[in-house]
């Protein structure tokens, strides 16, 4: 599963010390894609998928990542694993650093964070059995005897709950749940100690999501490992995070405890996002943001959220929001009118 | 008039051909909606939601096939018509929108193009007049400079966008029925949010019943009046949207609700471990037999392996098809 062939390159080094707390750190990271002139010789242009963006994920705990599609919160995780070349920015996985144009270590970072992907059809291999998904990167990393490579799968297949005598088996004699149990076992087989979902449950019937809910959080108690959740399920999200971190537009636009952000919600986006989700025990009108997602080639002046934003005044639509100021109580807000707004749900 | 319904389901069946067997992907199917009235279908996948929904369209094809039962449109049967009446009331009666609007749209069309073609084919208006009703059906669905946006590709447009060119078409003929087969499901939720309100607001303006189709229980409450709830093939609970999330008399219904992460209610409750639902959801060729969900039902017993239950009418027009229900 760790893609062997891209851009990124990662250094060990051995000057970070790990901090006892914090697990895997990120400063600054923007990730830009030059776009290419169109056919008939338009100007290159820049796509700032992800633009400065700070995380940080302490051991045992559960970070969601919100956002819309093109946010940039799938670019953050691919980054992370070391799959794409951040334009800037430091990356601290574990005292170690992911950084660009140094020697790789690609099997330690391996070692360290592994991703669960949204669909499990398209992510397993078909002509794989699960032994063989499972053996490839224990093999890798150098577990060889026989016995060993059998009794570690054994024991990860039953961790996820699945029987070990399935391993036999191919990914389409299993349905929908089971495959996403497989997809967890491959990626927590080398022991890692940061696992990245990204959309874990969004493929799946809604009678299977909550097996796997309760699997991710059974597996971090018991493996103590600490997760980075991505979703546009705000339900998931708060079902399963200690903190949640917004984005916008390759920004974070707010960020703080579960509490926080989804009872005490302060930047406009957020409110709009919770207030967008219809529940099933409560009929009332859906808030809706005027207008989609901008072009993320063509953002608008000042607040990226200024053009949907009902609160947006002059200032919004002319200063870039400001820094993503943290109160003491860690949450925080990048929006010019914060302070006024804090707490109100739009109806 | 009498109280004709404006269309009515009764015991539909439709089955799938597997070689020379025949399974029955859906079966005892029946309900009604009464014009103007918003009915929901909810199920995951695999529950013959969205093939009910094709029947009701004319839009089965091999190798799915009625098998038995009767959909009648203002009280004449559907499948007695002939293609051609078939078609007619296709698109000017009854219209349909779909999940994945860049799949349902020509990609080599203009959208505007797409949009006056109905008034051509199904009022008989010609090309002239009918792109002027096509920037006007745009307009109507709030999309913006819609005089520009008619020579417009879909691959041009964002997906809310496409979904609204999408509603435009379906609407274009004013449109007795719009039926909604996850009509937001690839959207955002901010975008879903807009789409939503502009069919609700449009459909009700003029009158026009929606049957939506859904795996969001809380979408599904929202946009509809009534609900009926499948399960592998069959509809196992009816009754208004208030009532049936926060009441569910199957155990089914209540199953899927106790299983979601609903926002808010870790707040309210505390983080406890989700509600499962045990087992997996049965393919069409494997159904168990009584009723369906007894494998994965806590409260089952020997009469619910062996026998299928029989309707309970709850009030107000509600029905149940459980032996234990609440």
């Amino acid at each position: 599963m760790q893609a062997a062939s891209s851009g990124a390159t990662i250094m060990l080094d051995p000057a970070v010390r790990p901090d006892d707390d914090v697990i895997l750190s990120v400063e600054d990271l923007a990730v830009h894609f030059p776009l290419g002139g169109g056919l008939l010789g338009g100007g290159h242009r820049l796509l700032r998928a992800v633009d400065g963006i700070d995380l940080e994920l302490k051991r045992g705990e559960c970070l969601g990542l919100v956002g819309e599609s093109g946010c940039g919160k799938s670019t953050v995780a691919l980054s992370l694993l070391g799959l794409l070349t951040p334009t800037r920015g430091r990356i601290v996985l574990d005292g170690h650093v992911v950084t660009e144009r140094r020697s790789v270590d690609r099997k330690r970072l391996a070692r360290i964070a592994q991703m669960v992907f949204q669909d499990p059809y398209a992510s397993l291999n078909p002509r794989q059995t699960v032994r063989r998904t499972l053996e490839d990167p224990l093999r890798l990393h150098g577990v060889t005897a026989r016995s060993e490579i059998d009794g570690r799968i054994a024991e990860m297949l039953r961790h996820v709950g699945l029987r070990p005598e399935q391993a036999g088996r191919y990914p389409h004699e299993f349905s929908g749940g089971q495959r996403q149990r497989i997809g967890i076992a491959r990626a927590l087989i080398l022991n890692p100690k940061i696992v990245i979902c990204d959309e874990p449950v969004s493929a799946l019937d809604v009678s299977i999501r909550a097996q796997i809910i309760n699997l991710l959080l059974e597996l971090k108690e018991s493996l103590g490992l600490s997760y980075i959740m991505i979703s546009h399920d705000l339900g998931v999200v708060e079902h399963m995070s200690d903190r949640v971190a917004v984005m916008y537009l390759g920004r974070i636009v707010e960020t703080g405890g579960w509490r926080d952000i989804f009872e005490r919600p302060a930047h406009p986006y957020t409110q709009t996002l919770i207030a967008a989700i219809p529940d099933p025990l409560r009929r009332a009108p859906l808030a809706t943001a005027r207008g989609e997602l901008p072009n993320p080639l063509d953002p608008p002046d000042g607040c990226a959220f200024s053009p949907r934003c009902r609160y947006a005044e002059a200032v919004c639509r002319r200063e870039p929001g400001p820094s993503l100021e943290t109160r003491p109580d860690g949450h925080a807000v990048r929006c010019w009118r914060a302070d006024e707004i804090a707490g109100q749900l739009p109806s | 008039m009498t109280a004709a319904p404006l269309i009515e389901v009764e015991g539909l069946r439709i089955d799938l051909a597997d070689g020379a067997r025949h399974v029955a992907a859906v079966e005892g199917v029946s309900f009604r909606i009464d014009r103007g009235e918003t009915f929901g279908l909810v199920g995951e996948s695999g529950c013959g939601k969205s093939i009910t929904a094709l029947a009701l369209i004319g839009l089965l094809r091999r190798p799915l096939s009625i098998a038995a039962g009767a959909i009648r449109f203002e009280g004449r049967e559907i499948q007695g018509l002939s293609a051609a009446e078939q078609r007619a009331l296709r698109g000017n009666r009854i219209a349909m929108i779909f999940q994945e609007p860049m799949t349902a749209l020509n990609p080599v069309s203009p959208v505007g193009r797409q949009i006056a073609e109905m008034f051509v084919l199904h009022k008989g208006k010609s090309w002239r007049e009918a792109n002027q009703l096509a920037v006007e059906a745009l307009a109507n669905v709030r999309v913006p400079a819609p005089e520009r946006r008619v020579k417009d590709y879909p691959h041009q447009l964002s997906g809310g966008m496409r979904q609204r060119v999408m509603i435009a078409i379906a609407l274009a003929c004013d449109p007795d029925l719009l039926i909604a087969d996850e009509p937001t499901t690839a959207l955002d939720v901010t975008v879903q949010a807009e789409i939503i309100e502009l069919m609700r607001n449009l459909c009700a303006e003029r009158g026009t019943a929606i049957l939506m189709i859904s795996h969001d229980l809380g979408l599904v409450a929202n946009v509809c009046s009534r609900v009926g709830v499948m399960y592998a093939g069959r509809i196992v609970e009816e009754r208004g949207s208030d009532d049936i999330f926060r009441a569910g008399a199957h155990p089914y219904t209540q199953g899927l609700v106790d299983s979601l992460p609903r926002l808010g209610s870790r707040a309210a409750l505390g983080r406890s471990r989700l509600r499962e639902i045990a087992g997996v959801v049965p393919a069409i060729a494997d159904f168990p037999s009584g009723c369906r969900f007894n494998p994965r039902c806590a409260q089952a017993t020997e009469i619910c392996r062996t026998t299928v239950p029989e309707t309970t009418w709850l009030g107000a027009g509600g029905l149940v098809r459980c032996h234990h229900h609440a």
